[in-house]
């Protein structure tokens, strides 16, 4: 298979400035067909924007993208005739029904009447919105829009879907509704960009992962690689002189392999670490510390490791 | 795009702008009764001593009033739309981009006509007659949809631009002068000079006597260029807003962030 047919979304260099705000600063990214691929970033990371470029609602100031094998922007029809967008806030006709939504953007992807209502009806089944077909989506729960939501970018089943921010603001029920979804899609050979602010959801969703911060990818990989790299135990010192920085940076370089982390002011080095006693011992008996510590990382301290 | 689609996609449009009329009668029924309630208001309460034949020069003014309240209805369904994301939806579908815009027009246009006729209705219960030929009578109806259709545009663009509700309000509350400094309520003729100039040019002014002339109703009279080439001006004004804001609607629509 060529490159272009193996690969789903292909993103070089995507830069977008907002007046002063860079949005985008050169974000590029791969995803293969098939896979469900996870951008994970804080507020304000790029990953709206990132999803806008994709889906041709937003003009890069530069980069290129290919998404489905059509390139944003020579042919942003084709794009658009190839993927599902279910936007970071819900886009529903509030005046509507639930069916009336389905039906009228099954319309405007040009199905046939009796086949828009007949899909109407198989979303809603799948999505357990049968009840509620028939209210106005204005009174939807929160999940019931999102889930209406997402069966309104799924009417035409799409080559690639994208789903920004599917569960912030969800209960755990709900939540956990929508994570089943994107699992069946992406059973069914759908290739799934989604985006999120939780590392869990990336975790429990994702093949790969791709972390977002200041507009560009700071680190990207299968969920076990990433943990691997950031979420292991690190070892840190706190030293008694300056003069000592260089020795303690050599020595948990060598102890975890890996560059450790330098806070001059505090006097701190730091480093993550497999071998925990090990590394211990030898900090201890090569290094006269103030003190020396072993500790875990939590989520949030990883996250905001790789987007600091 | 092929036209079909373009045809196929404003009619769905249409249709959904159809189903919240019939799911919002009463939204409906307040946007065409309003205008109802200023003409019996200003027929009964405010006659200013216009003596009887009042109701014959208001209605048409309120005619033409109607169509420019029109704006604030076009603005209100854009920028609804455009907040709740339905128009990035819409963008992000392979569906006609003029369809959007197409679809807002064909509605609106309805909406109005719907509103006029109540509205004759009611005048003709107070006294408003047709005095004039079929022929006539219909451009006056056509000069009127003709300032509206004008106005669409300006409220497709004006809704873009705003973006949020609060921005609606603002234009509410703008539309009443443009109503009261024109000749839809009150002869210009009877405010200070430099106010009876802005209410001869106001384009509300000029559909109003236009369509007071056509139907054979009585006028302010007055010998300013304005007040005698009502017509030509009801025809030029609604072209000039066209011109103007068609093109700066679909462009806007069009452009990406
Ligand atoms: N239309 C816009 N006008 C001005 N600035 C914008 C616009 N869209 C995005 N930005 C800015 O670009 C940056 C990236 O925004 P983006 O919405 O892509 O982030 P995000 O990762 O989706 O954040 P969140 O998690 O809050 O949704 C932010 O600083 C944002 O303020
Ligand atoms: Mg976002």
């Amino acid at each position: 298979m060529a490159y272009g047919e193996k690969m789903a979304i292909v993103a070089e260099g995507l830069r977008k400035s907002y007046g002063e705000t860079e949005a985008l600063a050169g974000l590029s990214l791969e995803v293969p067909r098939g896979a469900v691929y996870g951008l994970l970033g804080p507020n304000g990371a790029g990953k709206t924007t990132t999803v806008g470029v994709l889906t041709t609602l937003v003009r890069p100031d530069g980069g290129r993208a290919v998404v489905a094998g059509c390139d944003v922007a020579a042919d942003p029809g084709g794009v658009r005739a190839r993927i599902g967008l279910v936007g970071q806030h819900a886009a529903l006709d509030e005046v509507l029904t639930g069916r009336q939504n389905l039906v009228l953007f099954g319309r405007l992807q040009h199905l046939g009447v009796a086949r828009a209502r007949a899909r109407a009806q198989e979303l809603l089944k799948r999505f357990g919105l049968e009840d509620a077909a028939d209210r106005p989506a204005g009174g939807y729960s929160g999940g019931m829009r999102r889930r209406l939501d997402l069966a309104a970018g799924l009417i035409r089943s799409p080559e690639v879907l994208f789903l920004d921010e599917p569960t912030t603001g969800l209960d755990p029920r709900s939540r956990s509704e929508v994570w089943d979804s994107v699992r069946e899609l992406a059973a069914d050979g759908v290739t799934v960009l989604l985006t999120t602010q939780y590392l869990e959801e990336a975790d429990r969703l994702a093949d790969r992962i791709a972390v977002v911060d200041g507009g560009r990818v700071v680190a990207e990989g299968t969920p076990a690689e990433l943990k691997d790299a950031l979420a292991g135990d690190w070892i840190e010192v706190v030293l008694r002189e300056r003069d000592d920085v260089a020795t303690a940076v050599a020595l948990l370089g060598r102890v975890s392999g890996a560059e450790p982390e330098v806070d001059e002011a505090g006097l701190r080095v730091s480093a993550p670490v497999r071998d925990r006693m090990g590394a211990l011992a030898a900090v201890v008996g090569e290094l006269d510390a103030e003190d020396v510590a072993l500790r875990r990382p939590t989520l949030d301290e990883v996250f905001l490791e790789l987007t600091r | 795009m092929s036209v079909r689609w373009l045809v196929a996609d404003t009619w769905t449009l249409t249709l959904r702008a159809f189903s919240h009329w019939a799911r919002q009668p009463f939204v409906l029924a307040v946007g065409v009764l309003f205008p109802v309630l200023v003409l019996l208001m200003f027929a009964y309460l405010l006659r200013g001593g216009y003596g009887d034949d009042y109701p014959s020069i208001l209605v048409p003014g309120l005619l033409a009033l109607t169509c420019v309240f029109g704006l604030e209805t076009t603005m209100t369904a854009v920028v609804t739309d455009a907040s709740r994301g339905i128009t990035a939806r819409f963008r992000s579908l392979p569906m006609s981009g003029a369809a959007v815009v197409g679809g807002r027009a064909v509605a609106d246009l309805v909406n109005s006509l719907a509103g006029l006729a109540v509205l004759m209705a009611c005048g003709w219960a107070i006294g408003w007659r047709i005095e004039s030929g079929p022929a006539d009578a219909l451009a006056a109806v056509g000069l009127l949809m003709l300032l509206r259709f004008s106005l669409i545009w300006m409220g497709i663009y004006l809704g873009l631009v705003a973006g949020r509700p609060e921005a609606v309000a603002s234009v509410q509350i703008l539309v009443w002068p443009l109503g009261f400094l024109s000749n839809a309520f009150t002869d210009p003729d009877s405010m200070p000079a430099w106010l009876a100039a802005i209410a001869e040019w106001n384009p509300l002014s000029a559909t109003a006597a236009a369509a007071r002339e056509l139907f054979g109703n009585p006028g302010w009279g007055g010998d300013s260029w304005a007040a005698t080439h009502a017509v030509e001006l009801a025809l030029a004004w609604p072209i000039l807003i066209c011109a103007v804001f068609l093109p700066l609607a679909v462009a806007k629509y069009r452009s990406r962030a």
